[in-house]
């Protein structure tokens, strides 16, 4: 019997937490993260970060940091469901001369993580952001 | 028992025979460092109870530690476990190589306590077993591919070797060494902060291998499915459920599968911290074994 009710627990517990993302869908990711203006703080904090992270300074070397936040700002606002259109580019081009490393790619994601969090965004927001980004790591990482 | 040791120690220099080749043809020049702890907080899973890394008694298709492919990672673990009537230690240490190989070894201890003395082998009595564990990633990420549903797809494959022969023989047991094989697929379900196992076993294993391989009751490779669920409540905080079905190879004493709760704290990618609620069903002459497991990992 009391095996019985902790594994009862443990499917209520399932429950809870597959019903609980579900609930809340509704408003898009680019609402979540706060809008324009969350967009924004996030690709400033991020470009900030890695050009002084020894663990890609070097890929932003020659690059106008400026132009490619804006660039970045309405890549993030188009892909997050904002009412923006990003054109130019695919990410597999962008990357593909840079030698991006698996190390590469995911000391940006930790640098991401800690800009997401100081612009205040949810951590939940924050995982979607993430999981949208995730796959181009296929296109991104060519070495 | 000697055999498989010396079979474990030669698989161990063999892996970082490997590695030290492996390591000159990556990209450790690009500001390489051979234990970068590139990848994400967490994405190692912790240490499950025969040494690999996964959940609580559930070993995962994700590679322990946080190397990238380009790097390796190492842990070392020590875990736990109160029970009514029993108490578990495990310790061990495991390695992994480029995100594709896990080497593992783990001592695990069950002290009978007063059990000991109620089953004629004397209060205090332990038991010992030790395992070497191996895993490949075959195919799949589990962190990357956010835009499929095809999981990270990993075979393993634990070598283990128990030291109370004589015993294991007189409670019907079969043998005192055995190999469990598995196939693991692990994904995380990122936008739901989810991440979700299925692992099949093949094993004869009796209570992991504490009670030996085989038994008077049945002595053939079973499947036994084994799952978990963790769900990201922070970036430093998972909580989770695993469930293990197990074999009831032994006419002396039945067995029950293995269930448990738990929370794991991330601190950084050097040390995490979990907690867990077990519940372990009847082992030997002992029902109802449910009880506590803390486990602490560190790596590099």
């Amino acid at each position: 019997m009391r095996r019985c009710k902790l594994v009862f627990e443990c499917l209520v517990f399932l429950l809870f937490i597959l019903a609980g993302p579900s609930a809340r869908a509704e408003e898009t990711l680019y609402d979540s993260l706060g809008g324009q203006q969350g967009v924004q703080r996030i690709a400033h904090g991020l470009l900030q970060r890695v050009k002084s992270d020894p663990r890609v300074t070097d890929k932003f070397e020659n690059i106008n940091i400026e132009y490619l936040e804006k660039r970045f700002v309405l890549r993030l606002c188009a892909w997050t469901g904002g009412p923006c259109e990003a054109k130019g580019a695919s990410m597999k081009g962008i990357h593909a001369e840079l030698g991006i490393t698996d190390r590469n790619f995911n000391a940006v994601v930790e640098d991401l993580e800690s800009s997401m969090a100081e612009a205040g965004t949810p951590y939940h927001a924050q995982n979607r952001l993430l999981a949208l980004l995730a796959p181009m790591h296929r296109d991104i990482v060519s070495k | 028992m000697r055999c498989l040791t010396i079979i474990a120690l030669m698989l161990l220099v063999l892996g970082y025979a490997a590695a030290v080749r492996a390591a000159e043809t990556v990209n450790l020049s690009d500001n390489g460092d051979l234990f970068d702890s590139g990848r994400l907080l967490g994405t190692g899973g912790v240490t499950e109870v025969e040494g690999q890394g996964g959940g609580g008694v559930v070993p995962w298709a994700l590679i322990t530690g946080y190397g990238t492919r380009d790097s390796i990672g190492a842990n070392g673990h020590y875990s736990y476990v109160y029970l009514p009537n029993y108490q578990l230690h495990s310790f061990g240490a495991a390695t992994g190589l480029f995100n594709r190989v896990e080497l593992s070894y783990s001592r695990t201890t069950l002290d009978t306590g007063a059990t000991g003395k109620a089953l004629g082998l004397g209060a205090g009595y332990t038991i010992r077993l030790d395992t070497l564990g191996m895993k490949v990633k075959l195919f799949g990420d589990a962190i990357y591919d956010q835009d499929t549903w095809l999981p990270q797809v990993t075979a393993g494959l634990q070598f283990k070797a128990n030291n109370r022969g004589s015993l294991l023989r007189a409670i019907g047991a079969r043998g005192d060494e055995g190999v469990d094989g598995y196939l693991a697929a692990s994904k995380l379900f990122l936008s739901e902060s989810l991440l979700l196992n299925a692992t099949l076993r093949m094993t004869k294993a009796n209570q992991t291998g504490l009670l030996g391989f085989g038994g008077d009751r049945l002595n053939a490779y079973r499947p036994q499915p084994e799952l978990s669920a963790a769900y990201l409540v922070t970036r430093q905080i998972a909580v989770g459920a695993d469930y293990r079905f197990k074999p009831d190879n032994l006419r002396f004493a039945h067995e029950n599968n293995w269930a448990d709760v738990f929370v794991a704290y991330f601190f950084n990618k050097h040390i995490s911290a979990t907690l867990a609620f077990v519940d372990l069903g009847t082992i030997t002459i002992r029902k109802n074994q449910e009880g506590v497991c803390a486990s602490l990992q560190i790596g590099l």
